[in-house]
């Protein structure tokens, strides 16, 4: 089989091992927009430590990042910038809608604030909350990285 | 109380910790105005703009002075340099569409006296389409807050250095803060509705 | 199908990513070199755009580019009861919710006329200064990140999160508690909740000294901060600067103590001011204020100890919904409840200014009312909005390095700058 070798070996299915290490370093975008972003800093912090989770570098070039959390209400101003800011992002990337106004408009449901960043971008996961403690955010993450577990990783590329 | 600098063991010490007392209240000083006084009046008087005020209110304790456009630009100089009106508070615009057609909007200038503790809120009516000039060469500040009402009212300033939108994208139509520029948004699905927002 | 209407709508807008632009002097031989940052940049604190015309290292002109975080906050008040309202009001300027809170209630207040019991008054001023320490930690962490010192971050986050917790003990909300309303408090403490704040304040003097002790004397720290961003008094009142950024620049005007509200003329407290207006002069009046935030806090807590069991809430059950137990026994209770929540108040026409002195400066809410149970209009008055008017000026002929140490130090929170 071309397998013998005095060196230690795993098989193992592609799919499994790519998505292992797609799920377990999850960077995401540093791409604050309002109150939420000050609960997303907080679950960076050292009482809530998103390092355990492999997430905790927050990239400032969306270049370098692969999971977008909307942190916040998406303006009719922004939505294009967010836009841009995604589509510069390398595949495969997801995006966490964190809170009430990304997921929906929130308590904004009016001219300058687009209902729901679903409009504009795909969401993989909605954060409830407002803002959504940074356990639950922790916690979306957790949800994420299950769902980048069950994925074919042929789906993203 | 420990004196800062020597706390934050710095040279070229530059921290003053003061507990300064200040005036109270309103200072009052003659000059009366539908039997009300107050200090800034006698200086309104002494420069012979009293004819210029259209209307005086008491907002919860602080006088307001309506004037017309073509002497805001002498009213808010006098209150900047003879009465220590020295710090614009705020400048925002009013859509007065319930109270008045005549009078759509108001231009307020709220101003704030350091010295004196005391504030003054200064008005322009204007109705729609007049332009109002601008306060920027008197008090700096007004400039964004002017740009800020011409987005959300669209009221034009005359000699204002950089009209444009502010908070608005450029090629946004309408001025939101209108009274007749509706509140926007979506419609909440509730159950007497949920068929038909389902269908749009 | 919306999604693709949006995109082409608004496609003038764009900001492409980074756009470079050379313009070249003919006169002089000087290239500069336009650069656009934001806004999404980690250093802008949210979404400023700033558009910098650089000549080599050399900011030569600073236009900052706002709105991208317009929510039609002040709108969405006049179609909501004066109630419902003040939920939006936490959202505003969302590092100060309870002084937000306070400024609009003070004006509601004033419309109806209503006097409010001493104890919520103390315990708005205990709420009020904590909320600005948990202001100024944020401040700190963030601006320190900012210039390059990393490790601070983390240890006032910690703190941070302590007063967030204070918050979630009485409310069940970190952030935006509501709980300083038209009318009072929300609701009197629970048990266990001043044996927080106690622990809470008994450890901060120590963690005051240890940033002290990580910053105050960092050559490096010193290096990138004095002399950096020096505003004169005359420019920071031109550009309607308030706050310790304008006490910075050695004007010593506090709202505290000019025009104290909620009984501030009680309690025994300083103002820190500056003499050279530059970075590191707005650092050292924040971090005195902190200490003097932790005084007030202590003063507070004895008065509100003093008073167990007063009421926090005005008997005025037009305003104030009546205690949870009386429901169950009064009708009339049930009748107020109802149409506090439902239809709310009607204050009589007339207009009313609410101003207290929030961490980053003046924070005032005007209030206009029409007689009917909705605000007519209410203006929210920022003051990042104006100590962002103050950037441009003190960029000018800075490096581009200084421009980050600045936006940090006027401590703007882009919510409060576009509403």
């Amino acid at each position: 089989m071309g397998l013998e070798t005095d060196q230690p070996f795993l098989t193992v299915s592609m799919n499994k091992v790519v998505n292992w290490a797609r799920k377990n370093s999850l960077w995401p975008a540093t791409f604050g927009l309002a109150c939420c972003a000050i609960e997303m800093m907080a679950s960076t912090d050292s009482r809530y430590d998103l390092a355990r989770f492999g997430s905790e570098a927050f990239r400032a070039s969306p270049r370098q990042a692969d999971l977008m959390i909307v942190s916040g209400r998406v303006c009719k101003k922004m939505a294009p910038v967010l836009r841009q800011v995604y589509d510069q992002m390398p595949d495969p990337k997801w995006v966490i809608a964190m809170g009430d106004c990304a997921s929906n408009g929130g308590v904004f449901n009016n001219y300058a604030v687009v209902q729901g960043v679903d409009q504009i971008v795909p969401v993989d996961i909605y954060v409830p909350g407002c803002p959504p403690s940074p356990d639950a955010l922790i916690h979306a993450i957790m949800q994420l990285q299950e769902k980048i577990d069950q994925e074919r990783f042929s789906q993203r590329y | 109380m420990v004196d800062a600098d020597v706390r934050l063991g710095l040279s070229g010490s530059d921290l003053a910790i003061r507990n300064k007392t200040f005036h109270s209240a309103l200072t009052m000083t003659p000059g009366t105005l539908d039997g009300i006084s107050h200090r800034f009046l006698s200086v309104v008087n002494e420069h012979g703009l009293q004819e210029s005020v259209v209307d005086f209110q008491n907002c919860n304790g602080i006088p307001s002075f309506t004037v017309t456009p073509d002497v805001i630009e002498a009213f808010l100089r006098i209150a900047k340099e003879n009465s220590s009106y020295d710090l614009l508070s705020d400048c925002f615009g009013v859509d007065r569409l319930a109270f008045s057609t005549a009078h759509r909007f108001e231009v307020v200038y709220s101003l704030y006296s350091i010295q004196h503790s005391d504030r003054i809120i200064v008005r322009v009516a204007l109705a729609l389409d007049q332009p109002c000039p601008t306060a920027a060469g008197i008090y700096p500040a007004t400039v964004w807050p002017e740009r800020e009402i011409y987005d959300m009212f669209g009221v034009e300033f005359t000699g204002h250095p950089d009209l444009r939108r502010i908070l608005m994208p450029d090629d946004w139509v309408g001025h939101p803060l209108r009274k007749d520029f509706p509140l926007g948004g979506e419609e909440v699905e509730f159950s007497h509705n949920v068929r038909e927002q389902e269908s749009k | 199908m919306q999604n693709s209407d949006l995109m082409s709508e608004r496609s003038t807008t764009f900001p492409a990513g980074i756009e470079v632009e050379r313009q070249h002097d003919p006169d002089t031989g000087a290239d500069t070199m336009t650069i656009n940052m934001g806004p999404s940049h980690p250093s802008t604190h949210g979404v400023l755009r700033l558009v910098l015309e650089l000549d080599g290292e050399n900011v030569v002109r600073c236009t900052p580019h706002i709105g991208y975080l317009h929510t039609g906050i002040e709108k969405t008040m006049e179609n909501l009861s004066y109630y419902k309202a003040l939920v939006l009001t936490d959202r505003e300027d969302y590092l100060s919710n309870l002084c937000n809170n306070l400024a609009y209630s003070l004006a509601v207040e004033q419309l109806v006329d209503v006097v409010i019991p001493e104890k919520s008054q103390v315990l708005r001023v205990l709420l009020n200064e904590l909320e600005r320490i948990a202001s100024h930690m944020l401040w700190l962490g963030t601006h320190a990140l900012d210039i390059g010192a990393m490790s601070v971050f983390f240890y006032t986050w910690q703190d941070r999160d302590l007063i967030l917790e204070i918050k979630e003990h009485m409310s069940g909300v970190r952030t935006k508690t509501s709980w300083i309303c038209p009318g009072g408090l929300r609701g009197d403490m629970p048990s266990g909740w001043y044996e927080r704040v106690e622990s809470f304040l008994n450890q901060f003097p120590k963690r005051m000294e240890m940033y002290e002790g990580l910053l105050s004397n960092n050559p490096i720290w010193l290096e990138r901060t004095r002399g950096v961003g020096v505003l004169t008094p005359q420019d920071a009142l031109d550009a309607g600067l308030t706050g310790p950024s304008l006490r910075a620049s050695g004007v010593a005007w506090d709202l505290r103590k000019s025009n104290p509200y909620s009984g501030y003329e009680q309690y025994e407290f300083d103002i820190a001011v500056g003499q050279y207006g530059d970075v590191l002069d707005r650092y050292r009046v924040r971090m005195e204020e902190l200490r003097q935030s932790y005084e007030i806090c202590r003063q507070a807590m004895k008065r509100a100890l003093a008073m167990p069991g007063a009421p926090v809430r005005t008997n005025d059950r037009k305003i104030a919904p009546p205690p949870k137990a009386e429901l169950d026994t009064s009708m009339e209770a049930l009748i107020h409840h109802f149409k506090l929540f439902t239809e709310g108040y009607h204050p009589p026409v007339g207009e009313a200014l609410g101003v207290v002195e929030g961490p980053r400066g003046e924070k005032a809410y005007y209030v206009i009312s029409d007689g009917s149970n909705r605000p007519y209009r209410v203006r929210i008055k920022g003051p990042s909005f104006y100590n962002l008017q103050a950037l441009p000026k003190m960029c000018e002929g800075r490096l581009v390095a200084d421009v980050v140490a600045m936006i940090g130090s006027i401590d703007i929170v882009l919510g409060d700058i576009d509403r």
